[in-house]
């Protein structure tokens, strides 16, 4: 875990306001899938890091993918290549790859939840069929329409996933949610792992909880440190957390990754 | 020689730089990022006598060079904090001042009679300014009768010296840093954050869930430097400064106010070494300047 300055290798557009920027950091080394970096905007009035999830890690190159949400991730967006910027991490937990061990794994990712779930598909990929794998990878992807231009769906197809595209208005895919095309392809799952919005998060927390199977979800919330200190990211939790010692947990340390029946939504 | 230690309660320190409560937990999760052996103090998240849940979320919101907050002082309870917190500070060659909070009178004296038996305890510093927590927190500490009544009770059964750390939320700092003197205060510490609001524009929300929130950082570092300025004027008793605190600079202005002691805050977030390196650079001022010893600095403008 540190701070420090990273270089942008790339930077693309992958459809209107979600950006796709690839950077040089030693960060990226220890960088397991599924944690998070914080990323500080090039803003002298602008103090806090953006929690942004490691969408790819690998040798000293990390790939971010994240949505203009406000004035601190457009200005994150608006970065040239070559410049450097400053991040902070790794962060977090990480998704808990053993769960995935012999199954047949469902990735559902909510339209810009997608990147938190690419690095673990890579890896579920690599690992498909062998001992201690997964028995299989299957990822629903779902945008609000066609001009999302199924971004990343290629790289889940490239990691090894066999990929079903969902969206909201049918123009893409299947019409209707994750959930919905889940359901219409009737896809059997063991464990299931999933990041978006929270509404999609309630709704794979009781989908996981109607099928008896695990779902691991990866959540987010406003955050000042991003280690622990600040109190500041919490989410309920149906048992005393180990930590806290109330119905509160850290998301920016016992997460971002909790199992869907250990939090309250 | 150079020499940056301060006196402060009868006490030396190493240096006058600790951590604003709050905003660097036990110093545990910022162990990775600084040596906490440097600093001159830590100083630790607000103690109850019972774990608090606080507020709900969105608890935290940026705002131009600074923040906004209300967690609601969440913590595990002082049994808890001693038995884990407390014992990882222990290990550490660094004194320690703990925040004491509470709902009501006798909760502050249950919790500083508990605390002020452990003898890993410096100081502790009496959170009677918290502007998100109505019963206990700001009542006390924005009434001078108050926070007089409060500084009595819970001198009077503590064992180790008592900061009564101030709201900056009244229109006369002086009169409450007087208050905290005459109920037998130690020291007094300042400023906590101001009470403030965010709206969402397109939501016609509140931004933080509970309405208003504590603002900090270096937006307000000038109303601290004159709120430290005043609160010092005003008392013998020995202040420590925050607020917006972002380089040595900052630290020095402070102590230039009136502050033998100062603490980061806010900006231990944006920076997590930023502590280290602010005592770094006040031991370059020195040497730059031909400053012998920092303590002479203390209230300089007075």
């Amino acid at each position: 875990m540190k701070k420090c300055r990273a270089r942008i290798i790339s930077k693309k557009e992958l459809c209107e306001g979600i950006f796709d920027i690839r950077l040089r950091t030693e960060i990226a080394r220890e960088a397991k899938a599924g944690q998070f970096v914080l990323v500080f905007p090039n803003d002298p009035s602008r103090l806090l890091g953006r929690p942004l999830c490691i969408c790819e890690a690998g040798g000293e190159e990390l790939r971010i993918v994240f949505r203009i949400s406000g004035p601190g991730t457009a200005k994150i967006s608006g970065i040239s290549e070559d410049e450097e910027i400053m991040i902070e991490g790794p962060l977090g937990n990480g998704w808990d790859i053993k769960a995935a061990a012999g199954k047949e794994v469902l990735l559902l990712c909510g339209g810009i939840g997608a990147p938190a779930l690419l690095q673990l598909a890579k890896i579920l990929g690599s690992q498909k069929g062998k001992e201690g794998g997964p028995k299989d990878v299957k990822a629903v992807l779902g945008y609000r329409n066609a001009s999302m231009n199924s971004f990343l769906a290629s790289d889940f197809e490239d990691a090894g996933a066999q990929v079903i595209i969902a969206s909201d208005d049918g123009s893409t895919g299947i019409k209707g949610n994750v959930i919905d095309a889940a359901k219409t392809e009737d896809i059997k799952a063991d464990v299931i792992f999933a990041c978006g919005p929270l509404p999609m998060l309630k709704a794979v927390k009781s989908f996981a909880a109607e099928k008896g199977v695990p779902a691991y979800i990866s959540l987010e919330e406003r955050m000042a440190c991003g280690v622990g200190a600040c109190l500041g990211c919490v989410v309920k939790t149906a048992a005393k957390d180990a930590h806290s010692h109330v119905n509160n947990a850290r998301i920016c340390t016992e997460g971002p990754v909790f199992e869907a029946s250990e939090v309250i939504l | 020689m150079r020499d940056i230690s301060v006196s402060f309660c009868n006490m030396k320190f190493k240096n006058p730089v600790t951590c604003a409560s709050g905003t660097f937990g036990s110093g545990i999760e910022y162990s990775e990022f600084v040596d906490l052996d440097r600093l001159g103090a830590v100083t630790t998240k607000g103690v109850s006598v019972n774990a608090w849940e606080g507020k709900p979320t969105p608890r935290v919101a940026e705002t131009p060079s600074g923040m906004m907050n209300a967690i609601g002082l969440q913590n595990p309870g002082a049994d808890v904090f001693i038995n884990r917190d407390l014992a990882f500070l222990k290990e550490h060659d660094v004194p320690v001042i703990v925040n004491v909070c509470g709902h009501s009178t006798e909760e502050y004296v249950e919790a500083v009679k508990l605390l002020s038996e452990r003898e890993e305890i410096a100081l502790l510093e009496i959170n009677v300014s918290c502007p998100n927590v109505k019963e206990g927190g700001i009542a006390f500490g924005t009434d001078p009768k108050s926070l007089l009544e409060i500084t009595k009770a819970v001198k009077k059964v503590s064992k180790k010296p008592v900061i009564m750390k101030l709201s900056p939320n009244v229109t006369d700092i002086a009169l409450m840093a007087r208050s905290a003197e005459e109920g037998g205060a130690d020291a007094v510490s300042l400023i906590n954050t101001f009470t403030a609001m965010k709206i969402d524009i397109y939501r016609r929300s509140f931004v933080l869930a509970n309405r208003t929130g504590g603002l900090s950082g270096p937006a307000i570092h000038p109303i601290a430097v004159r709120m430290v300025y005043e609160a010092s004027k005003a008392v013998k008793i020995p202040v420590i400064g925050m607020g917006g605190i972002a380089c040595a600079a900052d630290a020095i202005e402070m102590m230039m106010a009136g502050a033998t002691m100062v603490a980061v805050g806010m900006m231990n977030f944006h920076e997590p070494s930023l502590m280290t390196r602010i005592i770094r650079d006040m031991e370059a001022w020195m040497d730059e300047t031909g400053t012998g010893r920092i303590s002479d600095i203390i209230g300089c403008m007075h």
